[in-house]
């Protein structure tokens, strides 16, 4: 066989209280190739992780290497047998070094108490030269790019020499260049024999980087076979059950009076430079505007900008065409304006609250007279929006960080929602949320948008942005660098708009 | 196993009612401690020392409710005990003295002018921790330490470390009812417990029913967050430590008033009572989550707890070591009580997910 199978999991099954996560699994990880998993969010892709790499064990089955049972009941052992795991989540430590990420708990020492920095800081330059990545081993992790922090990431898994690596998402904070660079590492890693689990929501890349497919739904393998003949269409029948689910249907609808206009926004970096470099734009009533751009292209930035969350930025900008003076994002808020941050976790929740107190958080105002905040309304208008949103929880009450990724997502929408907003600042709105998910949240902005709200969404997916914008802008290094109509643009032009004064994707260019 | 996953959430009972043991479990500690010395100490529940008992309590309550506002928004309040001395000062100098303004004679109040002279002082100093918390962007363990230590040297400096005796005030002045601050009573109550109602009342509606209370949750949840959601998070953290601040000057007020002296050494490690307080009512030191009414009753365990031991008898040495033991053994039956929660709410959430 050309590709041995270096793991398999028999019948496995694992129970969480009250729900099945895995049911009856046969899988087998073949080395030497990359094996893809993909399902929606909760499909039990992570559980199946999870239990090969030791976080987790299984509640009945077993796991074999070379046909031997084997039981992990901790990570530690599991990467003595050579497995390692890149999360989703980022496990690093931005107060310490490049070098002291990579070595951590395995420190090189002389003598099991004196660290050898330099034989570190030697390794961890041989590793990003592999890797292709000009990041110096002393640089603290907190001061890289998310994209450079998934490549120290994978680096360590690399310094561990893991035989099995399995990477979750490994590309949704990438940007196009990187991603190129990580698909030529993988390839690279299949030469030496390493079998590869890849995860990721991005279709079109599974099946350009994929030898075998594993198809997951509701903790059942629905689907398994080499990807040789694999399409999106069967890929999302098996996802979902059912024949493919479409994107946002078009609901035309006229626009109306210009609703924003930002005039020469900049941002300057700490760093030196500028963030967002003379951004113009001018959104009207009902329409979509998809801002496309790379990680790091400063649309984050801009939007941020726009909430008021960089008191320092400069440039005008206006609401229904009255000046917007107002400093603070309380201000803005009251000004119609709402932002749906990228990052949920961080930024767009306070996960020890409820799912009641999340929602309504911006919106305090409205429950409340003189002194006195009635929950009784409160609680009315969450149930409204949980109806209206078709939010799947069982308790308003519940903390927000139970709910899958999805739900989280919609929750923040509510938030903004719930102050009135004349203009929406959607960064990233499909980030981690799975198919079934995404096609709602989709569904809501258009809807949204023909009820005459402006919506400026984010977003680094083609597919995305072609097909939910009315008018689409391309950002790269701070600036507007094309703004296309929906018809006139092509993926070609967005990419090349979004490459310009790109230095390091320009520089990959050469090496291809 | 099919089997197994069915029956699971078909039995719900058990982990709800282990959750409300739990949750009422401060409530339950105070109960037993209580019917304890009941019956092992003698006296322990003639009226008298009731109302003695309660009178400790509250000196307690007051800075830990304080203290709960400044813990939930994420943040520590160090300059509670050396507000109290501060304050114990200022009103003592003001009973005694009034204000020398230099020009052969001075300026002196009655009893009510002196309570809001007093108060504005614990106020200014919980504005000035605000400041450097947000401001200046100290952390608030350094700031507080900070004040805690530059108000305490004031209070030591305005005597010259000497005690204000005979704080009886003087009929003239109007000032002659200092005394009924930790005397008086009102309906047969002491007063200082009315007050400690009447703070307690309005800082639980604060958290529970006010945009003010429900911003300080988020703030100690997620700043971040609740700056992005239009929160004014300056201005919630200013609040917590004036009114930190506030609560502090209460106490100074009702100590000199009982003890009719002031002395500069006063409330000495009493910041540390309060955060005891607040995390046996439940507060979580990493913020967003606590109860005003948690805390309070947090302070009865610890008031009851040490005067019991007391009249048993006890030494001081073993008290000090039994409450710390309590207060661990809280802090660990919280870290439980945390999981089964997320527990039966990850549980209820897969259900309707599934």
């Amino acid at each position: 066989m050309k590709h041995p199978i270096g793991l398999s999991i028999r019948n496995g099954t694992k129970i969480y209280p009250g729900t099945v996560a895995l049911s009856a699994a046969d899988f087998d990880l073949h080395m030497g190739a990359v094996n893809v998993l993909v399902g929606e969010n909760g499909a039990g892709k992570s559980t199946m992780m999870k239990v090969i790499s030791g976080v987790e064990q299984l509640t009945s089955g077993k796991i074999l290497i070379d046909d031997k049972p084997v039981t992990f009941k901790t990570t530690e052992e599991a990467s003595r047998h050579g497995i390692g795991i890149v999360f989703q989540e980022l496990n690093l430590f931005p107060n310490l070094t490049v070098a002291e990420n990579i070595f951590i708990a395995r420190e090189k020492t002389r003598g099991r108490v004196d660290i050898d920095k330099a034989a570190q800081r030697e390794q961890t330059r041989a590793l990003m030269e592999r890797l292709e990545q000009d990041i110096d081993p002393d640089d603290l992790v907190g001061d890289l790019r998310v994209g450079q922090q998934q490549i120290v990431e994978i680096a360590k898994s690399l310094a561990h020499d893991a035989r099995i690596l399995i990477l979750d998402e490994p590309t949704s904070a990438l940007s196009a260049a990187e991603v190129e660079i990580l698909f030529r590492v993988i390839a690279d890693l299949k030469a030496n024999g390493v079998g590869i689990v890849y995860i990721s929501h991005r279709l079109e890349e599974l099946i350009r980087i994929g030898d075998y497919i594993t198809v997951l739904r509701d903790g059942v393998i629905t689907g398994a076979r080499s990807m040789k003949g694999v399409d999106v269409d069967w890929i999302v029948r098996n996802m979902i059950g059912e024949s493919g689910k479409d994107f946002a249907k078009e609901i035309d609808h006229p626009f109306g009076d210009e609703v924003f206009r930002a005039e020469h926004v900049s941002l300057g970096s700490p760093a030196g430079g500028l963030l967002v470099d003379d951004v113009s734009l001018s959104l009207k009533q009902g329409e979509i505007l998809g801002v496309y751009g790379l990680m790091g292209a400063g649309r984050s930035e801009f939007l941020e900008c726009v909430i008021g969350r960089h008191p320092h930025a400069r440039g005008k900008m206006y609401v229904n065409g009255v000046p917007l003076k107002e400093k603070t994002v309380a201000g803005r808020i009251g000004r119609g304006l709402a932002l749906i941050p990228e990052d949920r976790k961080n930024d767009g929740l306070v996960e020890i609250l409820s799912i009641r107190e999340n929602m309504t958080l911006s919106s305090l105002k409205k429950f409340t007279r003189g002194l006195y905040m009635s929950l009784t309304r409160e609680r009315q208008t969450v149930a409204e929006f949980v109806k209206r949103m078709t939010v799947k929880i069982a308790s308003a009450e519940h903390a927000v960080s139970s709910l899958s990724g999805g739900n989280q997502q919609k929750v923040v929408i509510s938030k903004a929602l719930m102050t009135d907003p004349k203009v929406l600042l959607m960064d990233e709105p499909s980030r981690g949320i799975d198919i079934g998910a995404k096609a709602e949240v989709f569904r809501v902005m258009r809807k949204l948008a023909a009820d005459g709200l402006g919506i400026i969404f984010v977003t680094s997916d083609l597919d995305e942005v072609m097909s939910l914008s009315d008018r689409i802008l391309v950002m790269s290094n701070g600036r507007v660098t094309g703004e296309f109509n929906r018809k006139e643009a092509t993926n070609g032009a967005l990419v090349e708009a979004s490459a310009i004064g790109h230095a390091t994707s320009s520089r990959n260019k050469e090496h291809v | 196993m099919a089997d197994q996953s069915l029956s699971a959430p078909s039995s719900p009972s058990s982990p709800d009612v282990l959750l409300i043991l739990l949750k009422a479990r401060t409530f339950i500690a105070l109960i037993l401690v209580f019917a304890f010395f009941a019956f092992n100490a003698p006296n322990f529940l003639s009226t008298a020392n009731m109302v003695i008992m309660s009178k400790h309590v509250a000196l307690n309550a007051f800075l830990a409710i304080g203290m709960t506002f400044v813990i939930v928004s994420g943040g520590i309040d160090l300059s509670v005990g050396s507000i109290v001395g501060l304050c114990g000062m200022v009103a003592g100098y003001l009973v005694l003295n009034g204000i020398d303004i230099g020009l052969g004679w001075s300026i002196q109040f009655n009893t009510l002018e002196i309570c809001l002279l007093v108060i504005a002082v614990g106020v200014f100093i919980g504005a000035i921790n605000g400041f450097l918390i947000t401001k200046l962007n100290v952390a608030p363990f350094i700031a507080t330490l900070g004040t805690l230590y530059v108000a305490r040297g004031a209070a030591m400096l305005s005597s010259d470390g000497r005690t204000f005796p005979n704080l009886n005030g003087n009929p003239e002045y109007g000032s002659d009812t200092f005394r009924w601050i930790g005397a008086g009573e009102i309906l047969g109550v002491p007063v200082s417990i009315v007050m400690l109602i009447a703070v307690g009342l309005l800082a639980a509606y604060i958290a529970t029913r006010t945009p003010l209370g429900r911003h300080i949750y988020a703030v100690g949840g997620n700043e971040r967050a609740a700056g992005l959601s239009g929160i004014k998070v300056n201005r919630t953290k200013y609040f917590v430590y004036i009114f930190s601040g506030f609560c502090a000057a209460l106490v100074g007020l009702i100590i000199s008033s009982q003890l009719v002296a002031a002395h500069p050494a006063t409330g000495n490690t009493f910041e540390l009572n309060a955060i005891a307080a607040a995390v046996l009512g439940g507060t979580s030191m990493s913020g967003g989550r606590g109860r005003i009414g948690g805390t309070i009753i947090g302070a009865f365990v610890i008031g009851v707890l040490s005067d019991g031991l007391v009249m048993m008898g006890v030494s001081s040495f073993w008290q000090t070591v039994i409450k710390g033991l309590v207060i661990i053994a809280a802090v660990v039956i919280d870290q439980a009580q945390q999981k089964v929660q997320a527990r039966v709410a990850l549980q209820a959430q897969s259900a309707i997910d599934s």
